[in-house]
């Protein structure tokens, strides 16, 4: 006899079967693009356009184009770098962290959510590649003899980690993305019907056929790229933090850096999921997939996360005044009183405050509240890497040299240029790509229900044999998911 | 060569695990399963050993590890060595960071490209399945044929396991 849990919740709702799972998944790959995504993309494109505006005179008129002066030397560049760097932490998270803790609510969002990482990445890799001023010698950022005899990078440098680590990141996540893709790359393959079609989606499945061996290894190699990606993802966001924390700037020399930075990063980055998939699976219809549930899972995530943030808000603070030390003291009394104290207290009630509210169940299942909430997470943790970078530097040890910095419109265009650049990636993914995965979906499907066989044979060792299938439709997938309640 | 098949299909996981189980028991051999997603416990019931993709991710991680202690420790401690900070030449806790991704990067993409390689995973212009519902919701069991194969007794076999359909296939290059 079938039994159904009565304690797991279905992470799929709608009762949907194995083929309903590949119509739903398939549908907006195998459609005419439609009115709304046409637009997105339109409005996308524009955005990208003001990015290659801004890439360019920033190139043809070199960083003077920038509103940076000898002070403040470092300020929307960073800011957006490490914003567009945690962002693309949850993702990560989702498919390693939560693997490992074997949460299966992650299969519907995994997919998109990993996209999300490596287009954020593209666009944080951007800001330090513009910042050199000649990127086309970009490549001297990796141990490579230049022509003037032997002299190697600085293994030292925190900068240089970076380079490493954000390198290895990406390819990393790349790789790891993309072999979740390919049965999925199979799946449309096997139901294209135009020639292009065909082709495209043969090419980019490599060929996979589904066979239990090709499944057995699979499995094994997600299960280790998940293990490894784990310690990566908080190596990549604490070898961040250090490019602050090895340097000798009151404000920045703080140890709790690493861990605040690694929360700071998957609060944002949940966020960020939040508002592409409750966009997504509306315009998608895919609200069986994307409940109601993932909402409010997520949402925990970021009410936890966000507190950690708060937490080490109000550490730096107590040990900046525990140190005794007075530049450090000063930094943080002018960051909450000085000149940017309104950058300051949106930080405080985006990232402190704000979160907390999901601690009301009526707040965690609201989609439009939810909407609302991570857009302001957002704000506030750009805030938050603006704060810690400009109110740092402002005001140095030298009293003559304090200043304020103030962006220039090319800051801002290259900025609002890469929300551009992530959404016209986003957009033609959701297109082209199976925007979520298929196969892992289809594998917890019978989530509810116990392992309760749907034999029909004669095997005498088998008890109350019953029918497999009702009109062709898997037994346990037409279960009644009703709530136990 | 062109090769003959019977495919038993099946509409459901665990009725297709009794059947592999079954079928392997009847003394026929199965050519392959193909299933649209990964099914838990059907390595044990066709035999498939235990991958040693691990082993081979651990020693990919070792080449990193070993790789990158020697690029750093070779460039700055003795092709060039340099002061700075007034930290020793060969650094060792300032090479941490390095050694680590270098690791991770080694180590993934070492095992990722062996996993395509033993699969004989690569683009292809045309793949040939055996039955393109075996990507969407359709378990199917292929066994290998010839003209001594008493077809009404396999395809009785299948049929009692709960194959909901038992099809033949020809495949050339498979």
């Amino acid at each position: 006899m079938q039994h159904v849990s009565p304690v797991r919740e279905p992470l799929v709702t709608g009762g949907k079967t194995y083929h309903d799972v590949t119509q739903d998944v398939c549908r907006q790959v195998e459609a005419a693009p439609n009115i709304r995504w046409m637009a997105a993309l339109s409005v996308a494109l524009l955005l990208l356009g003001v990015f290659f505006y801004s890439v360019y005179r920033t190139l043809w008129y070199g960083i003077g184009e920038w509103g940076l002066n000898k002070t403040v030397g470092w300020a929307w560049d960073i800011t957006n770098f490490v914003w567009w760097v945690g962002i693309g932490h949850a993702g990560t998270l989702i498919s390693a962290v939560l693997l490992l803790f074997r949460q299966k609510w992650r299969t519907s969002i995994n997919r998109a959510a990993e996209a999300m990482t490596i287009f954020a990445v593209i666009c944080a890799a951007m800001f330090p590649v513009l910042h050199m001023g000649r990127p086309w010698l970009a490549f001297w950022v990796f141990p490579f003899q230049n022509t003037f005899g032997s002299l190697w990078v600085n293994f030292n440098s925190p900068l240089l980690w970076d380079v490493f680590a954000i390198s290895t990141y990406f390819s990393v996540s790349l790789v790891f993305w993309y072999t979740g893709l390919v049965p999925d790359f199979a799946t449309i393959r096997d139901r294209a019907k135009g020639p292009i079609a065909k082709v495209a989606y043969s090419l980019l499945s490599f060929g996979w056929k589904g066979s239990a061996k090709h499944w057995s290894r699979y499995e094994t190699v997600s299960l280790i790229l998940a293990g490894v990606s784990t310690p990566l993802v908080l190596s990549v966001h604490t070898i961040v933090s250090m490019d602050f924390a090895t340097s000798v700037v009151p404000g920045w020399h703080t140890t709790i850096f690493p861990p605040y930075f690694v929360a700071g990063a998957i609060f944002s980055g949940f966020a960020m999921v939040l508002t592409l998939m409750l966009i997504t699976r509306v315009v998608f219809k895919l609200e069986d997939y994307i409940t109601i549930e993932h909402i409010a899972l997520m949402n925990k995530i970021m009410m936890i996360t966000g507190s950690i943030v708060g937490v080490a808000y109000i550490t730096e603070f107590f040990i900046a005044w525990y140190s005794q030390v007075e530049f450090e003291q000063y930094a943080f009394i002018n960051r909450a009183t000085g000149p940017y104290w309104w950058a300051y207290w949106s930080m405080m009630t985006c990232n402190v405050i704000t979160p907390q509210l999901v601690w009301i169940r009526r707040v965690r299942y609201s989609i439009p509240l939810t909407f609302v909430l991570s857009i302001i997470v957002n704000i506030g943790m750009w805030f938050e890497r603006f704060v810690i970078i400009v109110t740092s530097l402002h005001r140095d040890y030298l009293p003559s040299s304090w200043v304020m910095f103030s962006p220039s419109i090319i800051d801002i265009g290259i900025y609002v240029g890469t929300i551009g650049l992530f959404f016209t990636l986003f957009l033609l993914f959701a297109k082209f790509f199976p925007v979520i995965n298929m196969a892992e979906v289809k594998s917890v499907l019978k989530y509810t229900v116990d392992n309760g066989p749907t034999y029909t044979g004669q095997d005498p060792h088998h008890h109350t044999p019953q029918p497999a299938t009702t009109h062709g439709v898997p037994a346990s997938a037409s279960v009644n998911y009703d709530k136990h309640d | 060569m062109t090769k003959r098949f019977a495919l038993g299909i099946f509409d459901d996981e665990d009725v297709l695990l009794h059947a592999v189980e079954n079928v392997r028991e009847a003394g026929v051999k199965i050519y392959e399963v193909f299933t649209p997603f990964p099914i838990h416990g059907i390595d044990d019931a066709l035999g498939i050993e235990r991958s040693r993709l691990p082993i081979a991710a651990f020693f990919f991680g070792l080449t990193g590890l070993s790789f990158a202690l020697w690029m750093q420790i070779y460039m700055l401690g003795f092709d060039w060595p340099m002061i700075i900070g007034g930290k020793p030449h060969i650094a060792l806790p300032a090479f941490i960071p390095v050694s680590f991704e270098l690791t991770v990067l080694f180590c993934c993409h070492g095992m990722v490209i062996t996993f395509y390689t033993i699969s004989k995973l690569y683009p292809r212009w045309k793949t040939p399945v055996l039955d393109v519902r075996s990507t969407d919701d359709k378990f199917v069991m292929a066994i290998e044929v010839n003209e001594s194969t008493d077809m009404t007794k396999l395809t009785q076999l299948l049929r009692d396991n709960g194959a909901s359909e038992v099809n033949q296939k020809e495949m050339s290059k498979f």
